[in-house]
C-alpha cells in the first residue's frame, strides 16, 4: 500500500492516516464537519478485514469514553467530533488528560469558523491547551494524513491523548494524498499500573504532576518539529505567522515561498516559543493568520519589546469572526487580487429548505394547528433538519442552542409559569443528549409536551443510523412517561386532523406528554431503495 | 496550466458528480488538483458550491481567491450568478437556463438573462432538454460538464473515460446516456464559443 496515491477529503485523509497508524477503533457521533472522517472508516475494507470497531456511538461523551476504555486495554483509538461535539466530551476529555493513555488516543475535533453549519464558531484549541496535551494542526491533506497517522504514536510515547484540529475547508476539500506504511495493531494489553486510571483525589493529584512535567518534552517535540517551519529571510523586516490552513492561504498569496518575507508556519501546539522568539527577533512588524480564535495572538501580545508590532485580529487588521480566505490575506499583506465582479442585486438567497415529503413538514403543519389556541412563543426546538422549523412558512419554534435543550430549556420555561410548554426534538437528538432531561421532567412532573419528530436516523448529516431506533417509546416509558402519554402517530398529509387531535389532547394534558411522530426521512428511504435496486 | 473552477446549483443537481469526474480525469492527466466542497445543512434544497483548481504545479489554498477564476460552471442560472465576484473579467460564466425555483422571492428570467449576457463570455445550455434528448433530465450536469470541457485543457477521452468510470456501477444504459449527454452539450459549447 506504501507509496499510493489517493484522492481524500480532509477527513478521509485523517481516516486513512489513523487506519495506517494501527488504530483499533474508531467512536464518533455524525457531526458536520467531520462525519466523513467516521464514513470512511465504515467503508474501508481495510477496516472491516481487520475488525476495527466503527459504530456510530450515540454521542461524543460516550465515544471518547469508550476510545479511552480501548486505549486502557492498550490498542489505539481514535474519536472524532465537531467543535460543539467536544463540549458534550469536555469531561471525558479533560479527564483523560490525566489518566493519560496506555494505548495511543487521537481526539480529532473539526471546527467551522464562519459557521457553515454550526452554532458557534468555538476554536478547539483552547481545549487543547486547557488539557494541557499537544494539538496537531494541519496545513493540508497530507498533514492530516501524517499526523492522524504519527498522532497515535505520538500519543503513546507522550503517555496522554493527542488533539488533532480541522476547519471546514481542510475537512471538506478533496486532494491527492501519499500513503505511508500500515502499522500493526497492538495487541491487548492492561496498564502497567493498575491504578493510572483511577482519578481518585490522591491519585489524580499523581497524575496531574505527571502531566505537568511532561509539558517540557511536549513543547521540546513542537520546537523540533519540521511541521513548525522557520523561515528567515535576509534583511526582512516583516514576519509573517500562519497556523494550520492558514499557511496555504499566505502561500497562494506569496506565490510558494516566503516572499522575502520571515515566515513561521506552526502545525503543532504547544506553540513553539523559541522559533516565535527567533521570528519576533529579527521583524518589526509581525502578521497573524489564524484560523479560528486569535489564540496565539493574545499569547503574543503580552511578550515582545514596544518596537515590535503584532497585526491581527485583535487590533483590526484582520476581522474579528469569520474564517480566513486568501483575499483577506491578500489584503493584509498588500497584494490584493483584482476585484471580481459585482455580484447582481437580483440574486436573493436561497436558504435550505426541507426536503419535499419530509415528515417534519407534517409534524409542524399539525403543531401550528393545536397551538392556535395558547400564543406564540411556547415551542424549544433542537439541533436537527427540525430547526428548519424556524423559517416561513413555518416559524413555528423559538429555540435551538445545544443538543438536548429543547427539553430542558421547555421545563424550565413551564417552572417559570409558561404553560404548556413544548418541545420539538429528534430521534437521534433525543438519544444523544434528550433522555436525562426527560428524566427531570418525570421527577418533577412539568407540565410540558415533548414531540419526538422520529424520522430514523441521524438526517442532517446525510442519514446515519441513530442510536434509539425503533426504541423510542420504550425509552420514554422506561424514564417514567406514563404509558399513556407516550402517544405514537405518522405524520402524514392524510393523518394531519387526527394528528392535530392528538396533539391537543396532550398539550391539554397536566403532565409530561411525550408524541413520537414516527416516518422515516425521505432521503434515507430514497437511498435504501437505490441500494437495493442496484443489489438486485 | 491552471484553470480555477466554481462549480454551483442546488442540492441535489449533482455538482459533486462534476467535480468528481473532472477529478478522476486530471488525476489520469497527471495534474494537480483541489476540490472543495459543501457538506451539512446547505445541502437541503439550499445554495451549494465547489472550488475546483487544477494545475501542473502544486496548488496551495483550498479556496479560489475572488476575482481570478478562469470559470463558473452553474447548473442552474441564480446559482451562477452568485459567484460572479470569483470571475475574472475574461473568465467564462457558462450555465443551464433551466431554473430551480424553489423561493419565493425568485427574480424574473427576463433580469437573470440579462445580468448573464452582460458578462463578455458567456455561453447558455438548456441543459434539461438537452439531457432529456439524450435519456434522462437527470444527466444535465454532464451537458454542463460537456459544455465545459473545451475550455477545460484535459483531453475529452480523459473526461469521457472518467464518465464510464463514475457511473459504471449503475449500469451500461446509464453510461451511455451520460456521454451522450455530455457529448451534446460539448457540441453546443464548441458552436457557440
Amino acid at each position: 500500500m506504501a507509496d499510493e496515491k489517493i484522492f481524500l477529503l480532509g477527513d478521509e485523509a485523517v481516516a486513512q492516516g489513523a487506519l495506517d497508524g494501527g488504530m483499533s477503533g474508531c467512536y464518533a457521533y455524525p457531526g458536520t464537519p467531520s462525519t466523513e472522517i467516521m464514513e470512511y472508516v465504515q467503508a474501508s475494507k481495510e477496516a472491516a478485514d481487520r475488525n476495527v470497531q466503527r459504530e456510530w456511538s450515540a454521542n461524543e461523551k460516550t465515544a471518547m469514553e469508550a476510545a479511552l476504555g480501548m486505549s486502557y486495554a492498550g490498542k489505539r483509538a481514535m474519536v472524532c467530533m465537531k467543535h460543539v461535539g467536544l463540549n458534550v466530551a469536555a469531561d471525558p476529555f479533560m479527564n483523560a488528560a490525566i489518566t493519560g493513555v496506555n494505548g495511543g488516543l487521537l481526539v480529532v475535533v473539526a471546527d467551522d469558523p464562519s459557521m457553515h453549519s454550526s452554532q458557534n464558531e468555538q476554536d478547539s484549541r483552547f481545549y487543547g491547551k486547557f488539557a494541557r496535551i499537544p494539538v496537531l494542526e494541519p496545513s493540508g491533506q497530507q498533514e492530516a494524513y501524517d499526523m492522524a497517522r504519527n498522532g497515535l504514536a505520538m500519543s503513546e510515547k507522550f503517555g496522554v491523548p493527542v488533539m488533532l484540529r480541522l476547519v471546514t475547508r481542510l475537512a471538506h476539500s478533496r486532494t491527492a494524498v501519499k500513503r505511508s506504511s500500515v502499522v500493526k495493531e497492538n495487541g491487548l494489553q492492561l496498564p502497567s499500573d493498575l491504578h493510572q486510571f483511577i482519578l481518585l483525589p490522591s491519585m489524580a493529584r499523581k497524575r496531574n504532576k505527571l502531566l505537568l512535567s511532561g509539558q517540557a518534552a511536549f513543547a521540546e517535540a513542537a520546537e523540533k518539529s519540521p511541521d513548525n517551519k522557520l523561515v528567515i529571510s535576509p534583511g526582512a523586516d516583516r514576519g509573517i505567522i500562519a497556523c494550520g490552513l492558514a499557511y496555504n492561504y499566505v502561500m497562494e498569496v506569496l506565490g510558494g515561498n516566503a516572499g522575502g518575507n520571515n515566515l513561521l508556519k506552526i502545525s503543532q501546539y504547544p506553540a513553539p516559543v523559541e522559533k516565535i522568539r527567533k521570528i519576533l527577533d529579527h521583524s518589526e512588524t509581525v502578521y497573524l493568520f489564524e484560523e479560528g480564535y486569535p489564540m496565539l495572538e493574545e499569547q503574543l501580545r503580552g511578550l515582545p519589546p514596544e518596537h515590535i508590532h503584532i497585526r491581527g485580529r485583535m487590533d483590526g487588521t484582520l476581522p474579528a469572526d469569520g474564517e480566513l480566505n486568501p483575499n483577506l490575506v491578500a489584503q493584509v499583506l498588500g497584494k490584493p487580487y483584482p476585484k471580481g465582479m459585482t455580484i447582481p442585486s437580483i440574486v436573493t438567497g436561497r436558504p435550505p429548505s426541507f426536503c419535499p415529503g419530509c415528515s417534519h413538514i407534517d409534524v409542524y403543519k399539525a403543531l401550528k394547528v393545536a397551538l392556535a389556541g395558547y400564543g406564540h412563543g411556547r415551542v424549544f426546538s433542537d439541533i436537527g433538519c427540525y430547526t428548519l422549523g424556524a423559517l416561513p412558512p413555518y416559524d413555528t419554534i423559538n429555540s435551538c442552542v445545544d443538543m438536548g435543550a429543547s427539553i430542558t430549556m421547555a421545563v424550565g420555561a413551564a417552572d417559570a409559569g409558561l404553560i404548556p410548554a413544548v418541545a420539538v426534538i429528534g430521534d437521534s437528538t433525543f438519544t444523544h443528549s434528550g433522555m436525562t432531561g426527560l428524566l427531570d421532567a418525570v421527577d418533577k412532573n412539568s407540565n410540558i409536551l415533548v414531540i419526538i419528530s422520529d424520522n430514523s436516523a441521524t438526517a442532517m448529516t446525510g442519514g446515519q443510523k441513530p442510536a434509539g431506533l425503533d426504541k423510542i417509546e420504550q425509552i420514554c416509558i422506561g424514564l417514567g412517561v406514563k404509558p399513556g402519554h407516550v402517544r405514537t402517530l405518522i405524520p402524514l398529509r392524510k393523518n394531519h386532523e387526527d394528528n392535530v387531535k392528538v396533539m391537543e389532547e396532550e398539550l391539554s394534558h397536566e403532565g409530561v406528554s411525550v408524541i413520537v411522530a414516527r416516518r422515516e426521512c425521505v432521503r434515507v428511504t430514497a437511498k435504501r431503495k437505490r441500494l437495493e435496486k442496484q443489489s438486485k | 496550466m491552471k484553470k480555477d473552477i466554481i462549480l454551483s446549483g442546488v442540492g441535489g443537481q449533482g455538482i459533486l458528480s462534476i467535480a468528481a469526474v473532472i477529478g478522476l480525469a486530471a488525476v489520469k492527466e497527471d495534474l494537480f488538483i483541489k476540490q472543495s466542497e459543501v457538506h451539512g445543512m446547505s445541502q437541503q434544497g439550499g445554495e451549494v458550491y465547489s472550488h475546483l483548481r487544477l494545475s501542473s504545479n502544486p496548488i496551495w489554498s483550498d479556496l479560489i481567491p475572488e476575482g481570478i477564476a478562469d470559470m463558473i460552471l452553474a447548473v442552474e442560472p441564480l446559482e451562477a450568478l452568485r459567484y460572479v465576484n470569483y470571475l475574472n473579467p475574461e473568465g467564462w460564466l457558462i450555465t443551464s437556463t433551466e431554473p430551480l425555483i424553489n423561493i419565493p422571492d425568485y427574480p424574473g428570467p427576463l433580469s437573470i438573462t440579462s445580468a448573464i449576457t452582460g458578462i463578455q463570455n458567456h455561453i447558455l445550455v438548456d441543459a434539461v432538454k438537452t439531457a432529456r434528448d439524450a435519456g434522462t433530465t437527470k444527466a444535465a450536469n454532464m451537458v454542463m460538464l460537456g459544455a465545459a470541457s473545451p475550455f477545460l485543457d484535459i483531453r475529452e477521452d480523459s473526461l469521457i473515460n472518467a464518465i464510464q468510470k463514475r457511473f459504471t456501477g449503475k449500469g451500461e444504459a446509464i453510461v451511455e446516456i451520460n456521454t451522450e449527454a455530455f457529448r451534446a452539450g460539448r457540441n453546443i459549447a464548441i458552436q457557440k464559443k
